[in-house]
């Protein structure tokens, strides 16, 4: 079993504690461990959580969603489709190798060919070497979100992954199942090496002696990640001190770990949408906006946020967090009874529907439960819902197929941008384009789709505000979809854990800069 | 086997998509078929039963997705933490069950025997989920003495095999779990054996023997808990297998790495060439342990052995 890890890492150990500073372990539980160490392997928090643990993007995500460089220094556009990034010098892999631009072209040219990564990069056309410190960055058209997008570049070591392996299969192999060099060692420049991995047991870092980033703050030299799948469990560990954070925190438990004196909650405003989808191709009644607007105003998102999420959800009207550039002030939470019952009459429907719903029950936090909610919501309205709940394995076929009227989806932005959420829950279903994957309702407007494509080539940051803030508002008035609530990520840790400046609402710790007292 | 893989395949179709579990959820679908594809998730169902009975015949139960490597090596790895659970399980129920059968078969009118029953009606009501919890909560949470989760420190043996039960930080970590899988079946034995014992008791022989006026610890220990245990042992051995499916309940609760677990996180990644192989190994086990159950009767029962010699 423990053969699995990084051999080179485990040479480097040997000088990883450097004298003086005093060695701290920081044990973690989340609910489950990354699938591999290949990076470009799987589109999931649960990479990005490693990537940002044993790797360096070229820029990163501040707490309050501005842009932070890392191993890019700092960075400039250069015309309207290029922007160029100036390297840091000096900084070293795992391996010892030196980093340079290489290989961030190299990186760069991975991600593209990677099926989870590779729809992120197609706005691009190349990365292009300047010189051993500089490398430009190309879009095919003009683009507003290339930064959100460096944000997925971790340079890996080109050279480490160049060669091949004791099966003669080429080291930079990008392997979605079965065993590949590249999803069982890793070099790259991040703060912690993989000392020893488990899967589905633990993975233990070490502190990377070389590492180039000495004004870091954090004092963690060991890093012990278990997943611990059940909730009672997590919760329980940290309790006994057997953890020093989890993440995620159970809802029914927040307010115990709030009232404890040995633990710290903190959690933030969630940009994880969760949303109902009313499909018009199967229920006639769902074409009419005012069927839609109805059951809008009959689902008390307010009361679900609050009673259900505990407060660990922050009510929607509209798909765009507040700091996403769609997020529009003039949209309010509608929730009003009698309303929706004028409004069921008006369209002609006052004896009520009878309508199926599916809803997943382990993929949103509470997800079955509010689905409950909601379907005793609509029945105020003489909405007469059977709902099915089922595991998201059993889930995402169902979800594939559209085989309810009512079906719950949740999403998140992987460029943190509301052009994002659009593409895939609102806009005219396309498979050629892949635009509207996930709009199981088939809502369908041409203005909103002009707006969204017209937005993605709007570098005027102000204007795309606009147009963005534009379809936001034409979402809500049609009511093409019922929108939840933001999930807030939560955790839970120990006192001695600072964990509160290292969080963000990615939900990727930057574990590097944690200090432990 | 055979047929036991047969369903397993039958329904692994409606255990969800694998290739959903691989990918992120904004990869296209001209990609998700492309992959589905490469694993020839496509093909026809008999090609794909044909390929894994080739592969079955050869010792060969296929790829798991989530661990990348060979299902029977995975199986292999997690045997032991289930194997060492069962164990502990079993110790605690043969050390307890007995004397406390025995006891209340023996004094049926004291108020010890009482409590014992009512505590056994409430053991077996009580769900192992909430056993786990409970515990855990006070034992780890409230007195602090023992983890909640995983295995601990472990050794290893030989090849995969590690083991926990050479070191105390492993036994600490063994205790919480083996008496959460043992507390349905303890008063069940206990239940069992006071029956059978009582049953025992009344009969001709036995009386017979208080007649000749023989020590009563002989005849209880030696005359009558020998023909008490022959039942017990029999449903003893079944239920050893039975055990190996409660695991998956007691493992998820305390994050023990076995069997069990492994197959509830099949079933939530849709791995199936894993559920299958779990299924194929599950059934061996029933197989030998109800075999080596026929074999032991044999042993210790003369009227079988008498009735196979004619």
């Amino acid at each position: 079993m423990r053969r699995g890890v990084a051999l080179l890492a485990s040479a480097f150990l040997a000088t990883t504690l450097s004298a003086g500073v005093i060695a701290k372990t920081l044990k973690v539980a989340y609910d489950a461990d990354p699938v591999s160490l290949d990076l470009h392997e799987q589109l999931s928090g649960g990479t990005l959580q490693l990537s940002h643990m044993v790797a360096d993007p070229l820029v990163r995500w501040t707490q309050e969603l501005k842009f932070e460089g890392r191993l890019a220094e700092r960075w400039e556009r250069i015309d309207d489709r290029t922007i160029r990034f100036y390297l840091r010098k000096g900084v070293k892999f795992h391996s010892g190798n030196e980093f340079t631009a290489l290989d961030v072209k190299w990186t760069f040219n991975r991600l593209r060919t990677s099926p989870d990564f590779k729809a992120i990069f197609a706005p691009f056309e190349s990365a292009k070497v300047v010189d051993r410190y500089t490398v430009d960055l190309v879009t095919n058209k003009p683009y507003p979100l290339l930064l959100n997008v460096a944000t997925y570049i971790f340079p890996l070591d080109s050279k480490f992954y160049t060669g091949f392996d004791g099966n003669g299969k080429s080291k930079d192999a990008l392997v979605k199942h079965g065993n590949s060099y590249a999803s069982r060692h890793i070099s790259a420049t991040g703060p912690f090496v993989v000392a020893q991995r488990e899967q589905g047991v633990k993975v233990e870092f070490k502190r990377f002696d070389g590492y180039w980033d000495k004004k870091s703050p954090g004092n963690v030299s060991e890093v012990v990640l278990t997943p611990i799948k059940e909730d009672a469990t997590r919760v329980s560990a940290l309790l006994a001190g057997d953890v020093d954070f989890i993440n995620p925190v159970p809802p029914t438990d927040y307010n115990r770990l709030e009232k404890s004196d040995k633990i710290d909650m903190i959690s933030l405003e969630g940009t994880w949408i969760v949303t109902l989808q009313l499909n018009q191709k199967r229920v006639e009644a769902f074409k009419n906006p005012k069927v839609r607007l109805a059951i809008d105003y009959a689902v008390n998102n307010a009361g679900i946020a609050k009673k259900l999420m505990k407060g660990m959800g922050t009510p929607a009207a509209q798909l765009s967090p507040k700091g996403y550039m769609g997020h529009s002030d003039d949209i309010k939470l509608r929730y009003d009874l009698k309303k929706a019952k004028q409004l069921m009459k008006e369209a002609g429907y006052e004896k009520g529907l009878k309508v199926t719903m599916m809803a997943p029950n382990n993929r949103y936090v509470n997800d079955a439960r509010i689905a409950q909610a909601v379907a005793n919501m609509l029945a105020k309205i003489n909405i007469k819902v059977d709902l099915k709940t089922m595991p998201k394995a059993q889930y995402w076929p169902e979800f594939d197929k559209r085989a309810a009227d009512i079906m719950m989806i949740g999403w998140h932005s992987d460029t943190e941008d509301s052009a994002n959420f659009i593409e895939f829950l609102a806009m005219c279903p396309n498979s050629e384009t892949g635009y509207g994957q996930y709009n199981s309702g088939n809502y369908c407007n041409p203005e909103v789709d002009k707006l969204v494509v017209k937005s993605s080539e709007e570098t005027d940051l102000a204007k795309r505000q606009a147009i963005l803030q534009k379809a936001e508002n034409i979402l809500y008035n049609e009511a093409a979809f019922v929108p939840l609530h933001w999930q807030d990520p939560a955790w839970a840790a120990r006192k001695n854990i600072q964990l509160a400046p290292v969080v963000n609402v990615m939900n990727f710790p930057y574990l590097g800069d944690l200090v432990v007292k | 086997m055979f047929i036991i893989s047969l369903i397993g395949f039958t329904i692994k179709d409606s255990l969800g998509d694998p290739v959903r579990e691989m990918v992120g959820e904004s990869v296209s679908e001209e990609e998700r078929e492309a992959l589905r594809e490469s694993l020839g998730l496509n093909d026809p169902f008999m090609v794909q039963y044909g390929r894994f009975l080739k592969g079955a015949v050869q010792g060969d139960l296929g790829q798991s997705y989530f661990y990348k490597k060979p299902v029977t090596d995975v199986i292999i790895a997690k045997l032991p933490a289930t194997l060492e659970l069962v164990f502990g399980a079993t110790l605690i129920i043969v050390f307890f069950s007995v004397p406390l059968g025995v006891y209340c078969a023996i004094k049926p009118r004291s108020w010890l025997t009482k409590c014992i029953m009512g505590a056994s009606i409430v053991g077996i009501s009580v769900p192992v989920f909430l056993t786990g919890i409970f515990l855990m909560f006070i034992f780890g949470v409230i007195l602090n003495y023992l983890p909640v989760f995983g295995r601990g420190e472990l050794i290893s043996m030989w090849g995969p095999w590690e083991t926990g039960l050479f070191t105390l930080d492993g036994l600490a970590h063994l205790i919480l779990p083996s008496i959460t899988l043992s507390s349905l079946m303890l008063p069940l034995f206990i239940r069992l054996i006071r029956s059978e014992m009582t049953e025992v008791l009344h009969s001709e022989y036995i009386k017979f023997a208080w007649a000749k006026g023989l020590d009563k610890y002989r005849i209880w220990f030696r005359l009558a808990l020998k023909n008490t245990m022959l039942p017990v042992i029999t449903v003893g051995g079944v239920q050893i297998g039975t055990m190996v499916a409660y695991t998956i309940l007691t493992e998820t609760v305390f994050q023990w790495p076995g069997m069990g677990f492994m197959f509830l996180e099949a079933i939530n990644r849709s791995d199936t060439p894993l559920i299958i192989g779990y299924l194929v190994v599950v059934g061996l086990i029933f197989v030998i342990t109800n075999t080596l159950v026929d074999l032991i009767y044999g042993f210790i029962d003369p009227t079988i052995k008498v009735a196979g010699g004619k």
